[in-house]
């Protein structure tokens, strides 16, 4: 029933309602001197070397694809498996073609060296 | 009650769908989409349709999201900035777009909807399962040969040569 | 349904709407992709909406499937946009205006 996402929709508002009355008194509290070494990007402490914004491998892109194709793969196992009980054999043999053929894809990706990290 | 919420879930989509489309800041975009996404999925929960607001965070905001940033990542130029972001049709795209949404509204506001008379159970998660399995098999067995094709082609044309 | 169906229509085609004025004004490829992804979010919606009032399931399991395409297509949009971006410095649609190089 909706009227039970009132709570999460409650929770919602009061976790963005916390961040930005936190950010608001420590901008009424904080002194602001702001120096050229204050507003370097922090990295633990060490010399921040260029910018944030640096072009990343082409193979990071890559993960994030078969994240993606196989996040998609993995909802279509939710109903599979809230259905599964009353379907019996049928549904596990579909499941199995459906799983096999993405299996191809993966050692595709693994014979290619696309899960090779760099 | 819903109404309320139905008006705060329109406005937030619409204001970060607006946001996508005119923000100079690539990044900003791809922000601005998770957050219309997500309201998105509030509305499905008005809908009773939950599994579908579930799938709808898992796979938008979950992945194509994260796709579409690494992609910004990975294309950004520095002097993307200051660059032209329009291109040289504005006024007879505007044109298009305002005949198109007044041609829609226009014919949802002249039409009678049939609504079901019986307030049944909304479909859960069990019964898309079970509609997936028998009527709509073959679509879902497809769907595995289309993820196949497009995670091979991807890898194909981003690794290159 | 307290909201008549009448309103998520609206709310869909303004939706699909927005996507378009995203399809052709901007010259960004990945914004282009993005105001894609909005137009069949509205589409989405739209088979939502009349698949609840109607009690009827294939809305629903037509949904599930869109979204299946539409993270493949997604995925391979990107991986192409990112190589051309490789080999021509830019993902700007007017720039990519010679179909081999």
């Amino acid at each position: 029933m909706p009227s039970d996402y009132a709570y999460v929709g409650l929770f919602l508002i009061f976790g963005v309602a916390f961040v930005l009355i936190t950010f608001f008194f420590a901008r009424l509290l904080r002194p602001s001197r702001p120096n050229p070494i204050k507003n370097r990007s922090y990295e633990c402490g060490e010399t921040a070397v260029g910018s944030a914004w640096v072009q990343y491998n082409v193979s990071y892109y890559i993960y994030a694809l078969i994240f993606v194709i196989f996040d998609v793969e993995l909802v279509f196992l939710f109903p599979w498996a809230a259905a599964y009980r009353s379907l019996g054999l049928f549904a596990f043999v579909e499941m199995f073609i459906f799983i096999m053929i993405l299996v191809f894809g993966l050692a595709y990706a693994w014979r290619k060296g696309a899960l090779k990290w760099v | 009650m819903f109404d309320l919420a139905f008006y705060i879930l329109a406005v937030l989509i619409l204001g970060s769908a607006l946001m996508v489309v005119t923000l100079r800041n690539i990044f900003h975009c791809a922000l601005f989409l998770v957050l219309c996404m997500f309201s998105i999925a509030g509305i499905y929960i008005l809908l009773e349709a939950e599994f579908i607001a579930a799938v709808q965070v898992l796979i938008y905001v979950g992945a194509v999201t994260i796709l579409m940033i690494f992609a910004v990542m990975l294309t950004h130029q520095l002097t993307g900035k200051t660059i032209r972001q329009v291109n040289d049709q504005p006024i007879a795209a505007l044109f298009i777009i305002s005949s198109l949404l007044v041609l829609t509204l226009l014919a949802l506001s002249k039409t009678t909807w049939e609504v079901a008379s019986s307030s049944g159970v909304s479909p859960s998660a069990t019964e898309l399962g079970r509609a997936l399995m028998t009527v709509y098999v073959l679509p879902f067995e497809v769907v595995s040969v289309v993820l196949l094709v497009a995670l091979v082609g991807a890898i194909v044309i981003s690794r290159g040569d | 349904m307290p909201v008549p169906l009448g309103y998520y229509l609206g709310l869909a085609a303004i939706i699909f709407t927005v996507g378009v004025i995203g399809v052709l004004v901007r010259r960004n490829a990945i914004i282009i992709l993005m105001s894609i992804e909005l137009m069949l979010n509205g589409a989405n919606l739209t088979l939502v909406a009349f698949s609840v009032h109607l009690q009827e399931l294939s809305g629903q399991v037509f949904v599930f499937l869109v979204m299946t395409v539409a993270a493949a297509e997604a995925a391979v949009g990107l991986a192409i946009i990112v190589m051309i971006f490789r080999n021509r410095e830019s993902v700007n649609v007017d720039n990519l205006n010679i179909m081999k190089w």
